[in-house]
């Protein structure tokens, strides 16, 4: 039986193998840097199945490959399907509107519509109400994934895969690019805070010229703040600036978050491809899955799909813009 | 056409590359707009942006890297000496911010970052306001383009005072005038065009819109449009009806 040996043990990498082991293939991963952990973007990530937020800046598929991610995820960890709340401060109104317009799959709501949804956010007129939308821990998914498939037979090797494999599926994102010369690293910024003193329940996002500014409750007062955009590649460290901009946001949204201590401060960067879409290559005896830029967990489920109906079933997703086997 | 700083620009739209949902949206932009120019911030990518330069380089169109998010004269003469190592041109877009919430140019310490760098071989685009005197000290710091705003960045509300922009064409006509900043609907960059101005600079209007390659397109048609219309010299506002036909022999007084 054919063994298929999957490159990087990220979102991208384990989200392919359960896809794999789901459909009855034999799976073996390999990562010198071994389980889940801080070296991946993905351990980074905000963790919300967003795809109505998501298109207001991203092209068609990421909406409707999207739809597929909270039904994929909810069999594989706990997703809470609380919807996602959107609001802009008075001066930023005119963003909300066009907000709106772009998007779908909302309601509409007011002030004391929001406060019933959110006791704690009080200072905001008008909102969107997406309530399809979901959100999940992303360190949580992953280690849940790791021990599911370790519980399936799949033997993790904590090492660099060899070089001429057969039936490689590589999903090391950036660390790729020397093959796929046309991926480029877009810097994300992050902090997590905790700030017993506010309650949120699921994911904010304040409307901001330069980025998309959003809060994702972890639980037990913990909350992720994200993120920065910059076409840049170093991921050394966070800059004031970035950190301001982030903390202001939580600021604006409940002035006791200015009360909340700094938890942790990531640095990563997305692997995106020029269109920001993920991608599936085959060159000779590897399929190359990546470029899920700021869609890890919202797009993953669709990009393991396509890999395991390529690597099992010679089928051609969308997503497939290469192939010389 | 006017020439900027002696180069003779393909047509008279340049185009931002920032906010854009995908750097393959931003070529495809400017691909079927055919805007010539690309301007380009450095600031916020510092010296790791060189991916995403490389991409605007491959744009194949001139080139204006801008100083936008400085806010003191060291910081914005220091992003242009980093640009014109990155870029290998003299072309630099002054931005000198001095309010945070309408992002109003400094006028002040623009004139100033312009005196020194035009001393250094910079060949400076100032992002200024319509101010007369101010633009006056703008090319007596040695700058030879003047780049008035139409209202605040990002705002989108066309020309603000358009009076003010007419009074600067008048002041100026010689200097190679770019209306900067403000410009929301195709219709105001035509407007600007009619005003006799020789380039417009926008980005938000296009890389926010909902189909930024198509509103690419529709701002360069406004601008071939009303720069066509400034040389066939329109016709004055009149208050009353002039008939296009003549009157006399007809019953128009029944």
């Amino acid at each position: 039986m054919t063994v298929w040996s999957v490159i990087g043990a990220g979102v991208a990498g384990l989200a392919a193998a359960s896809e794999l082991v789901s459909r009855g293939a034999k799976v073996q991963i390999f990562d010198p840097s071994g389980p889940p952990g801080p070296h991946g973007c993905s351990w980074w990530a905000g963790g919300m199945l967003a795809p109505w937020c998501e298109f207001e800046n991203a092209e068609e598929p990421v909406l409707r490959l999207g739809k597929a991610a909270f039904e994929w995820w909810s069999t594989r960890t706990r997703v809470e399907q609380r919807g996602t709340l959107v609001v802009a401060n008075p001066r930023d109104l005119p963003d909300l509107r066009r907000f709106a317009r772009r998007t779908g799959g909302y309601t509409e709501i007011n002030q004391v519509e929001i406060a019933n949804l959110e006791p704690d956010l009080t200072s905001f007129t008008k909102g969107l109400h997406f309530t399809d939308e979901a959100h999940l821990n992303p360190r949580q998914a992953l280690r849940n994934l790791h021990r599911q498939l370790q519980d399936q037979g799949v033997v993790f090797h904590r090492k660099l895969a060899p070089t001429q494999l057969e039936n490689a599926i590589d999903c090391r994102g950036l660390h790729a690019r020397e093959v796929l010369h046309d991926l480029r690293g877009v810097k994300g910024e992050m902090l997590v805070i905790r700030c017993p003193d506010v309650t949120l329940t699921r994911p904010v996002r304040l409307l901001h010229p330069r980025m998309p500014l959003y809060i994702v409750p972890r639980g037990d007062g913990v909350y992720m703040l994200g993120a920065t955009m910059i076409e840049s590649e170093d991921s050394s460290r966070i800059t004031a600036r970035s950190m301001l901009e982030l903390l202001s946001a939580a600021y604006a949204l409940n002035p006791a978050f200015g009360e909340a201590e700094v938890l942790e401060i990531g640095v990563d960067l997305r692997p995106a491809f020029p269109d920001n879409l993920p991608r599936i290559r085959r060159l000779g005896h590897t399929i190359y899955a990546n470029g899920l830029y700021r869609h890890g967990y919202l797009l993953a489920p669709a990009l393991a799909q396509g890999v395991a109906d390529l690597a099992l079933d010679n089928k051609h997703s969308e997503m497939v813009d290469e192939d010389r086997a | 056409m006017k020439s900027f700083y002696g180069t003779q620009l393909p047509n008279s739209l340049m185009l931002g590359t920032a906010q854009y949902p995908s750097p393959a949206i931003l070529e495809q932009a400017f691909r079927e707009s055919g805007a010539g120019v690309a301007t380009v911030s450095l600031r916020r990518e510092s010296g790791a942006g060189q991916t995403f330069w490389q991409m605007i380089r491959e744009l194949g169109v001139l080139i204006l890297p801008n100083t936008a998010g400085c806010h003191t004269v060291k910081e914005a003469v220091t992003t242009a000496y980093m640009a014109r190592e990155v870029f290998d041109t003299n072309w630099i877009k002054l931005e000198l911010i001095g309010h945070t919430d309408s992002l109003q140019p400094d006028v002040f310490q623009l004139v100033e970052a312009a005196r020194i760098l035009t001393g250094d071989g910079f060949q400076v685009f100032p992002y200024t306001t319509d101010d007369l005197i101010v633009g006056e000290r703008l090319l007596t710091a040695g700058c030879e383009v003047l780049m008035p705003w139409g209202a605040p960045i990002g705002s989108g509300r066309g020309l603000n005072n358009e009076y003010a922009l007419r009074a600067m064409r008048a002041e100026f006509p010689d200097v190679p005038l770019v209306v900067d900043a403000g410009i929301g609907l195709p219709s105001h960059a035509a407007q600007a065009m009619e005003l006799g101005y020789d380039a417009v600079l926008l980005n938000t209007a296009v890389a926010r819109a909902g189909n930024p390659v198509a509103m690419a397109r529709a701002m360069m048609l406004a601008i071939q449009a009303g720069q066509l219309a400034h040389q066939a010299d329109p016709i004055e506002a009149r208050d009353m009806a002039e008939p296009s036909t003549p009157v006399i022999g007809k019953a128009f007084l029944s």
